[in-house]
Formats: C-alpha cells, sequence, structure tokens
C-alpha cells in the first residue's frame, strides 16, 4: 500500500467512503474483505469531520511558542548558548517579552535586521539575549519590508525541506523500496548517538527496513530542543539535528551497502512537536509519530497547544514527504483492547481527517493500531484478525503501522516469543504496511542484540511462510470475524456521535468537551490546563508567519 | 528438603538451559568458547546445541547441561515487601471503602532537578515498566507540579489540594542535592503540619537508599525500578489500610 506517489485527492477528507470499490461490480458480492456497508464508512467519516472542524478552525485561530520558533529554525536559526538554550527560544523570548507573540514573530524580527540592528539571526539572537534590541510591530512600509524579508528568508528554508525530499525521492529510486510488505520497524535506544549508530547498522543488515531512535524519557515535556550530538539519555536518545543528521548519514551508508532504502523515524510529539517537525524535513527523516490527542491524553499537555502544534507540524510532514505514525497503540495499553477497539478506529478517523485537512495523502497516514487483546481470552486471535482487517478496510491506501503486544508479556520471554509469531501472522493475514518488531523481552530488558536477532527471524519466518496468504484470506461475510469488525465500527460511530453532542460550560468545541471530561483513556483533560498553555496565544488580525503561509497556499 | 538440584526430566539430574551471545565470528572455536563459559558457569558436561552467527562479529548459542552446583533454601535471604502488591482495581476498591473519597497525591521535582522522568513514570498515566501511572486509578487524584518547584510552592499546593501523600522524586545528585533538598522538603512539611495531620511523604530516585528514610524525615524511599503499582499498593497500604486499622484498634 505504500507508494511514494499517489494520486488520492489532498485536502478534502470524508469524500472516500467506499471500502469495497476494487471488489464491487454491481450485483451483491461482497464489498472488500469485510463487507463494510459504504453508506456507514462515509458517515463514521463525516462524524470524524465534524467533531474535527472546530479543533481545526481553533487551531487556526492561534499560535504557539512552538510554531514560531519553528519559523526561526526554517529561517536558518540554529544553535544554543553557552547553557544550552537553544538560540531560537533566547530570541523568541526576548520577542515575546517586548511584543508578544500574537502578530506572530516574523514581523518584530525581520523588521529588526531589516532596521540593521544586526547582520542575520545569530548576531540578532545574541543581542536579544543580551537585552540590547528592542522589538516592536512594524507598520506601513516597514511592515512590507519586514514581511518580504522574512518570506525570503523562510522560504529559503523551505526549498531546502523541498530539496530534502527530492533527495529522498531519488534515492529510493536508486536503492530500492523493501522487497516484502509490511515493512519491518525495529528501535534502537541506547541514549547515546554514538552507540545507536552501530546498532542501527546492524539492525539494518539483519533486515530492519525503517529505524526508529525512541527518545529520551521527558524530552516531550521540555519547551526546547536539545542542541548537538548527545551521548546521555534516559531510555532513548535525544532528538536533536545534529543526532538526526548523524543518523541519516549513517543509514545512508547502510542504504548504499545493502541496496535498499533503510528509513529513519523520529518523535514528532511533545512541547516542541512543530519544532522537531521542521527539524525532521531539514535532515530528510522519514517518518514521524505525530498522534492528534497522545500529548493531551498521556502527558497532560494542554489540548489547544497540542491541536495548534499539531496542524503545524502536520503540514511540514505534508510538504516534507514524510510519514507519520499515530499513536492509537497506547489507548489499548491504558484500556482493555477489546472494550476499547472502537476508541481506536475513532481515532484513526480523527488522526486521518486531521491529517487530510494539513495536507498529507494517504499513503503518508500511517494509522497506529496493536496486538494487546489478553491471550487467555478465547477466540482471542480472531478479534485481532477482526480489528487489524477492519483498519485495512477502512483505510485501504494507509501503510498501517501494526504494534506488538506489550501489555500481555509477561517476562516468559518463551510466551512471549510465540504471541509476537502470532502478532507478525496477524500482520501478514491483513495486509499491515510498517510492522513495529515485537521482542520476546518486552518487560524485561531493552532488547540485547540476540533478542533483536531472534524477533528478526520470527518475522522472516511467518512472511516466508505465509507468503501472499492474505489473498486467500476472506473471512466469511456472516462469521464472527466480519460480525466483530462491524461492531467496532458502530461503536466507534456511537462514540463519535457522542462526541460531536457534547457540551461544556465554556462553549469549547465538543472534541475538547469530550477530551476535558475523560471520554478517551480515562484521562480528563480541560482545555484550560495543562502544560504548555502559557505559550498559546490567539492570532491577532495582522498575524504573519511565512512558514504558515507557504504551507497553507501549498493546499 | 532444604538441598536441592534443578530439574529437567529426572529428580537430581540437575539440567539447566541458558542462552548468551559472546563478541567472536561463529567458528568452531566459538562453540569452545562458548563450552568453556558453561563450564565456568558450573554447567558439565556442556552441550552447546545451537550456534548462530548474527552479523559478522557475534555469535549466539544456546547451551543445555547438568551443573554442579546446590541450592540451600533454608539460607535463603530477601527482603519481604511489608505491603501487599495490588492490582489498580484492587486499590480503587480498597480507596473507595475505606476513604470514601479520592485518594490526593501532589507530586514534584523540587529544587534546581529539572528531570521528571521519575515522577512522571509513577504518575502519568502512561507509567513504567508496562505499569500504568497512578493517573490511571480512577480512585487517586494525582497533582503533578512537573518540574524545579520551591519547596514553599510544594506545601501550600499539598494543603489546597489536601494531599494525602506527597511523592517527591529527586534525580541530580551532584553534591548531595538530593538528600539536601529532600530533607529540606520534610522539615517544611514538619514544620507546616501538625504531625497526625501531616501527609505521607515519599522520595524516589535512582540514588536513594531505601533504608534512608528516617535519616532524610520521609516515610517512605523508593529506589531506582520501583513501578506505579508498587508506590500505589504502599499508598494504599500506609493510607487507607493502617488508617483503618488504628481506627479499628481505637474504637
Amino acid at each position: 500500500m505504500v507508494s511514494t506517489s499517489s494520486t488520492g485527492g489532498r485536502g478534502s477528507t470524508g469524500g472516500r467512503g467506499s471500502t469495497g470499490g476494487r471488489g464491487s461490480s454491481g450485483g451483491r458480492r461482497p464489498r472488500g474483505k469485510l463487507d463494510l456497508d459504504p453508506v456507514t464508512v462515509r458517515k463514521a467519516r463525516s462524524l470524524a469531520r465534524k467533531v474535527g472542524r472546530p479543533i481545526v478552525d481553533l487551531a487556526q485561530q492561534h499560535t504557539t511558542v512552538s510554531v514560531e520558533r519553528a519559523t526561526l529554525r526554517l529561517g536558518g536559526l540554529q544553535g544554543a548558548d553557552a547553557d544550552g538554550i537553544p538560540w531560537v527560544n533566547r530570541l523568541l523570548d526576548a520577542v515575546r517579552g517586548d511584543v508578544g507573540i500574537e502578530h506572530g514573530i516574523a514581523l518584530p524580527v525581520w523588521d529588526s535586521l531589516v532596521r540593521g540592528e544586526a547582520d542575520d539571526l545569530a548576531v540578532l539572537a545574541q543581542k536579544a539575549a543580551a537585552g540590547s534590541v528592542r522589538f516592536r510591530v512594524p507598520e506601513g512600509r516597514d511592515l512590507v519590508r519586514a514581511r518580504s524579508a522574512a518570506r525570503k528568508q523562510v522560504g529559503a528554508g523551505m526549498k531546502k525541506v523541498d530539496a530534502r525530499r527530492r533527495e529522498r525521492e531519488r534515492l529510493v529510486r536508486k536503492w530500492g523500496d523493501p522487497e516484502q510488505k509490511p515493512w519491518i520497524y525495529l528501535i534502537v535506544a541506547t541514549g547515546d548517538i554514538y552507540e545507536d549508530i552501530p546498532q542501527a547498522q546492524q539492525a539494518a543488515r539483519e533486515g530492519a527496513d525503517v529505524i526508529a531512535v525512541i527518545r529520551s524519557t521527558g524530552q516531550s515535556l521540555l519547551d526546547y530542543v536539545p542542541e548537538g550530538a548527545t551521548r546521555e539519555g534516559f531510555a532513548g536518545t535525544y532528538a536533536t539535528q545534529e543526532n538526526f543528521r548523524l543518523m541519516r548519514a549513517a543509514l545512508d551508508e547502510s542504504s548504499a551497502e545493502l541496496g535498499r532504502y533503510v528509513r529513519l523515524t523520529n518523535y514528532a510529539s511533545g512541547l516542541c512537536m512543530p519544532e522537531i517537525a521542521a527539524l525532521a524535513g531539514l535532515e530528510r527523516l522519514d517518518m514521524m509519530l505525530n498522534d492528534s490527542m497522545y500529548g493531551i491524553l498521556f502527558r497532560d499537555i494542554n489540548p489547544i497547544r497540542t491541536f495548534v502544534d499539531q496542524r503545524f507540524s502536520r503540514q511540514v510532514h505534508a510538504r516534507a514527504g514524510i510519514i507519520i505514525n499515530t499513536g492509537e497503540d497506547n489507548y489499548l495499553t491504558t484500556a482493555d483492547a477489546v472494550e476499547a477497539a472502537h476508541t481506536v478506529t475513532t481515532s484513526q478517523l480523527l488522526n486521518e481527517y486531521f491529517a487530510k485537512e494539513a495536507g498529507l495523502e494517504d499513503w503518508q497516514l500511517g494509522l497506529g493500531h496493536a496486538f494487546e487483546i489478553d491471550p487467555e481470552i478465547p477466540d482471542s486471535f480472531r478479534m485481532e484478525l477482526a480489528h487489524a482487517l477492519l483498519a485495512r478496510e477502512l483505510f485501504p491506501d494507509a501503510p498501517l503501522k501494526w504494534m506488538p503486544p506489550t501489555r500481555h508479556m509477561t517476562g516468559d520471554v518463551f510466551r512471549g516469543y510465540l504471541l509476537d509469531g502470532f502478532f507478525n501472522l496477524a500482520g501478514a493475514l491483513t495486509g499491515q504496511g510498517i510492522l513495529l518488531v515485537g521482542m520476546m523481552t518486552e518487560a524485561v530488558v531493552t532488547p540485547w542484540l540476540s533478542d533483536r536477532d531472534l524477533a528478526l527471524q520470527n518475522v522472516r519466518y511467518v512472511l516466508n511462510a505465509a507468503g501472499g496468504l492474505a489473498e486467500d484470506f476472506r473471512p466469511a461475510s456472516d462469521g464472527f470475524i466480519a460480525e466483530r469488525a462491524r461492531r467496532v465500527l458502530a461503536e466507534s460511530i456511537d462514540l463519535l456521535e457522542q462526541i460531536a453532542s457534547d457540551r461544556d460550560a465554556a462553549g469549547d468545541p465538543p472534541l475538547l468537551a469530550a477530551i476535558a471530561d475523560g471520554t478517551f483513556g480515562l484521562m480528563k483533560r480541560p482545555a484550560d490546563a495543562g502544560r504548555g498553555l502559557d505559550g498559546v496565544a490567539a492570532k491577532a488580525p495582522e498575524y504573519f508567519n511565512p512558514a504558515s503561509e507557504i504551507l497553507e497556499g501549498e493546499r | 528438603m532444604t538441598i536441592l538440584r534443578p530439574y529437567g526430566d529426572t529428580t537430581g539430574d540437575g539440567m539447566v538451559q541458558v542462552s548468551f551471545t559472546l563478541p567472536m565470528p561463529h567458528s568452531k572455536t566459538a562453540e569452545g568458547a562458548a563450552a568453556q563459559l558453561a563450564g565456568k558457569m558450573g554447567i558439565d558436561p556442556a552441550m552447546v546445541v545451537h550456534a548462530k552467527p548474527m552479523g559478522p562479529d557475534f555469535t549466539f548459542f544456546v547451551v543445555y547441561g547438568r551443573v554442579n552446583h546446590l541450592v540451600d533454601t533454608s539460607k535463603v535471604q530477601v527482603v519481604e515487601r511489608d505491603y501487599p502488591l495490588l492490582t489498580p482495581k484492587e486499590v480503587n476498591l480498597a480507596v473507595k471503602r475505606g476513604l470514601r473519597r479520592k485518594l490526593v497525591v501532589v507530586g514534584a521535582c523540587i529544587g534546581s532537578d529539572a528531570h521528571t522522568v521519575g515522577i512522571d513514570a509513577i504518575l502519568n498515566i502512561k507509567g513504567f515498566a508496562g505499569e500504568k501511572g497512578l493517573e490511571y486509578y480512577g480512585e487517586v487524584k494525582v497533582v503533578n507540579l512537573g518540574a524545579q518547584v520551591a519547596v514553599p510552592q510544594l506545601v501550600a499546593r499539598a494543603q489546597e489540594e489536601g494531599a494525602d501523600a506527597v511523592l517527591v522524586s529527586q534525580v541530580v545528585t551532584q553534591r548531595d542535592a538530593h538528600l539536601l533538598n529532600t530533607k529540606e522538603m520534610s522539615a517544611a512539611f514538619r514544620e507546616a503540619y501538625p504531625a497526625d495531620k501531616r501527609p505521607l511523604l515519599i522520595v524516589g530516585g535512582p540514588r536513594f537508599d531505601e533504608s534512608m528514610a528516617a535519616e532524610l524525615g520521609v516515610d517512605r524511599v523508593f529506589a531506582r525500578g520501583t513501578t506505579p503499582g508498587e508506590v500505589a499498593s504502599y499508598l494504599t497500604d500506609a493510607i487507607v489500610t493502617r488508617r483503618a486499622a488504628r481506627a479499628g484498634a481505637g474504637a
């Protein structure tokens, strides 16, 4: 399903509802493998649009410190001061102190450059940090000049992102995509970029098509992006521009050696989501974890901050040709995978709406889901197949991200190995696009070299032995699997309807009200609380952002 | 019977199975090296039943064999947990029945410490080691103040929230900052509250020794690797169960 080009309509959502188009030639042949009713599917999508649209409006009315810092990064500002605080933060804080961010940072910043306060952004940031520059919002001819200077410089940054995308397309043509589907996705996480690199190269040699570098715990709550190559992290490695560059260069070496393009993944999440998206675009990362609600629910980041940051970061990903991976698997790690199956579908529909609104195409939607049903439950594998196939049929052109069991991995590594085998089989049978390799030592240790080798043998055996079994796998349309899938879809429609009619006293959009009253993952996250709220500002009528202008203009 | 041997398929056969990786290319020598290691581990005779190259530089082995060690169960020493481990459901039920209101937990990283890894692992719903954090517990109200919280601010918030317990995480240990910060914190709470009203004070972090609670003036110290479930179980035991026991004894 993954392709680097797509004819799918961009920007529009909800219109394309039928999942059965491929098999239907009139008459009453089953529609697709689950015989989903196209009317029901259209209804699900239109509800997602109804719930999502007010959130998009809200996002368009606000900006955040991170969106503005991302703009500075696209304008070419890099580096950090002696204390490790990035210059983008220094400059933004100074501007914000003088004139706020509601007009956008570009006008006051490029106004002072045009006025000759400094030769370039780096010097301006230093002077601003020292308190020797005063910022203003320019008017009249000064406004026109500042705007045009900002457009030119941020436009140049965007051209770099475009060049990186073309470079990826060229390298994929040269070295090729993986031979098999799903793509094999492996994680490295040593905390030290110089340890990560040989591990990632070894993993690629052993068959990984996608390498994800897990971030240091807690990075999502930092309101700045650390700088430079880093050698110490907690259970992961900091996402920095230099670490991105080093790892991409190493994987380019591996790609040349192996004759297939090895993709690199990181996380555009947390308080610096837009900046990390921009850095990913500039350093040719290929996939980014980017969920619409994860930060709100699991990191207690303010909902408005999250939705504003998310929209901008998704626009950057769309432009950069990056595949996003959404985080539906997380719902199943907190709630029961059978009872909460419909929350995954609901979230996938919302993620799809927000993604397409931001300009992402079907081939860029790595919608997530996971194999997390309690293996003690009778028919657990049938239910896993039903859920996985539902996602496949609902989103036929998306490279679904299939996540391995974690919750019911007990430390019994032998049983875990078997469970991972069934997970791999479900992935093969239901045509998943990206398969995150499960480790039998999940919940025991961070994976050893041998754990990874055994896990890859498991994947290879199953994919090889099952071959094209997905072709033969057509559940009876009145059987357990199809019934279960239809029930989950119906429940997700009920949930979307419930969200759409949710109201709160403040008159917030229904989705915000629903998030506030604990509809998702049992977490109550009101719109006026959570981390990063003080970094949100309502846009002034004269708000200007050259990056957004380019990204919106695209669509 | 206090003297035991591992059991394969016959009493007393002493059979074990181990797997490991040696950083050397696969060869006859590598297999010999695996057998040598197994021998030094007390496995004799050792059967190297599987050897697989992993890339050019590593080899993975599975070894079966008989160990010559005995275990004496009468000499086993373990540090017993002094509270029962509960599931989230059991914690919720105990709180609901015992307190008839939510158990309130206020958490923070105090001083200059910006590492919220520890407190977030315990409190955030995301959790740690496959266990969900305390936010996941329906009957626990979590107020996570985050990083670099000043002690007076922490005390004020604990009073405002009516905290049953205060959780403090300390990762930075330069110049014993974690110990000094903790003592400052516990002193401030003792000053601000009458002894019988003071919330339970709990501190955790990778460099703490669990036996230091009294010295630091806190009720409990949790060391590296503590899971949210252990903290929740401890809180339930200390706040719900023992309080009920005290009340029962007094009645």
